[in-house]
């Protein structure tokens, strides 16, 4: 199947975003932030068709519309208490504007299933250098905030006192998140980012407890599911983003069910 | 040498000073605990000391220095200790962390502090917990890694924040014993907030009642009486001593087992008492 240009292309695409997204999705699971990630695809929706409508490529819609909802959810504090419902309420506005969007500039609806779900078998040269791109930035950002933010993540309380700048580290890997947000999106779509950000992280977690033994293999997890889902979906013809998905629940139940121990200690 | 030394100064949050025009000073190597009424300002105290509350009047001094954050001298065991219950990140990666963990870029931690994070977790009786993640314990062993935490790097002043809540009798008294023989043996200075008295007896040097604005520093004989802490609380006590115990009464029941009551019903979620840190 690598004898053809867009499987090839697929393959390069998926793997990057998949790096990216298993990566960055590790600390999004660590510090119990997926909704975050969820809503921000959604937000990413309002921004490629607004990017539509206005003429520009859809992609850098998504990524200025996810990156700037990251920092603002950043800014609006890092205990704020029902923080998930403002982030629920944004996260319906924004698939509202997205169908106004639509609404306005409908020869954009027939990219829509590809915006939703994903089209990875339709990516071109131009968007894998943009994918490349962005992963450098991603994932320069990310090595820049780690340190602070795995401290920050796991001690809040401590790393305040230590003088790590609490909410500049929470903007910051917003932002970082939003990106990755915008790299899977072009290949498993909005509405299922979580099968690329979320699910590997997670079954890593259930498999290892080092945090960089969880971190590479969370990152090998989500890379070995996007290629082979792309793989199943070549033999089957299913959609790509189906596969991905089915991939990532199936490994994340695999991995939850009680044949791997499970010491409930007390005290 | 004076460790802390508080000359007239006033540390207050929002609206409401939590200490007035206060002078002490605490020697190294001392242990002192910490004790007054809830809200009293033993958290606003310790986070005055770590310097994330700058004085409103007066000055606070730390070995010598106004007190600044992230102060490597200061091992802190903060009270409202966000509890990830689904963690699954061993202890030792938990506690490697914290080790320059206000320092950007990649972590990266080399032979000797993964050993100093070895020694240290030996000396807490926490070595079995550096490979166990912290999903799978009990909030004993929990307390008991972040204890160790504390005493990492072998600061000269540590400022623990109620460490016995909701541990068990038996665990406490091992706590306070850890602490104070840590302590003692490396001439550490040590804040110990609690509850309780009775237990910390056996173990302190002097005691900090807060109450009121107001703090008495002192040996137990010479604060723990009816008057200071009827100023202090702002109420009538009467301070009974039977069998080498301590009971401070209000009323004729137990100031601290109310404390202690209040405390049991919110420890857990941890957020409790959240207002006095903002």
């Amino acid at each position: 199947m690598l004898e053809y240009d867009f499987m090839r292309n697929a393959f390069a695409a998926a793997g990057v975003a998949a790096v990216v997204s298993g990566l960055v999705g590790y600390f999004l699971v660590l510090r119990g932030q997926t909704f975050a990630g969820h809503a921000l695809g959604h937000i990413g929706f309002a921004g490629a068709t607004g990017a539509a409508l206005i003429g520009v490529a859809s992609i850098w819609g998504l990524v200025g519309f996810t990156v700037v909802a990251g920092i603002g959810m950043g800014l609006l504090g890092e205990r704020i208490s029902g923080r998930d419902v403002a982030v629920g309420v944004v996260l319906a506005l924004a698939l509202g504007f997205g169908l106004l969007f639509l609404h306005y500039y409908t020869a954009f609806a027939t990219q829509v299933t590809a915006l939703l779900f994903g089209n990875v078998l339709a990516v071109d040269h131009a968007t894998i250098a943009v994918l490349i791109g962005l992963a450098i930035v991603t994932l320069g950002g990310l090595a820049a905030i780690m340190r602070p933010l795995i401290f920050a993540s796991l001690q809040p309380e401590l790393a305040e006192a230590k003088g790590v700048p609490l909410r500049f580290v929470s903007v910051a890997f917003l932002a970082i998140v939003a990106l990755a947000v915008a790299e899977s999106a072009q290949i498993v779509g909005i509405l299922l980012v979580f099968a690329l950000m979320v699910g590997p992280p997670a079954t890593a977690q259930k498999l290892v407890t080092g945090l960089w033994s969880g971190i590479a293999l969370s990152a090998a997890i989500a890379l070995a599911e996007a290629w082979l889902g792309i793989a199943i979906a070549y033999q089957t013809d299913w959609p790509v983003s189906f596969c991905i998905a089915m991939l990532s629940a199936l490994g994340y139940f695999l991995t939850r069910g009680s044949f791997l121990p499970r010491r409930k200690a007390t005290q | 040498m004076n460790v802390i030394e508080f000359d007239r100064a006033t540390i207050g949050i929002g609206g409401r000073d939590i200490l007035v025009d206060t002078s002490l000073a605490i020697k190294q190597g001392e242990f002192v605990g910490v004790l007054g009424p809830n809200g009293a300002g033993k958290t606003t105290l310790m986070r005055a000391i770590l310097g994330l509350l700058p004085p409103r009047a007066g000055t606070i001094t730390i070995f010598g220095q106004p007190p600044h954050r992230g102060n490597p001298d200061i091992g802190y065991l903060p009270q409202v200790r966000t509890v990830l219950p689904d963690l699954r990140v061993r202890g030792l990666d938990f506690i490697a962390s914290s080790v320059h963990g206000e320092r950007w870029g990649v972590p990266s931690l080399d032979r000797a502090a993964y050993d100093m994070i070895d020694k240290t977790l030996a000396a807490a009786g926490a070595a079995d917990l550096g490979t166990r993640p912290l999903s799978e314990m009990s909030g004993g062993e929990r307390q008991r890694l972040l204890l160790a935490q504390a005493l990492l790097g072998e600061p000269g002043l540590l400022l623990l924040d109620e460490p016995l809540i909701s541990l068990d009798y038996r665990y406490q008294e091992s706590v306070i014993a850890l602490v104070r023989n840590f302590a003692r043996e490396r001439n550490i200075t040590v804040l110990f907030s609690a509850h309780e008295l009775n237990q910390l007896i056996g173990a302190l040097d002097r005691v900090l009642y807060l109450g009121n604005g107001r703090a008495a520093l002192g040996t137990v004989d010479e604060v723990v009486t009816a008057p200071v802490l009827s100023q202090l609380y702002g109420s009538d006590i009467d301070v009974v001593r039977a069998d080498g115990h301590i009971f401070v009464l209000s009323r004729g029941r137990s100031v601290e087992q109310a404390d202690h009551m209040h405390d049991d019903g919110h420890a857990h979620g941890h957020h409790h008492d959240h207002g006095a840190h903002a």
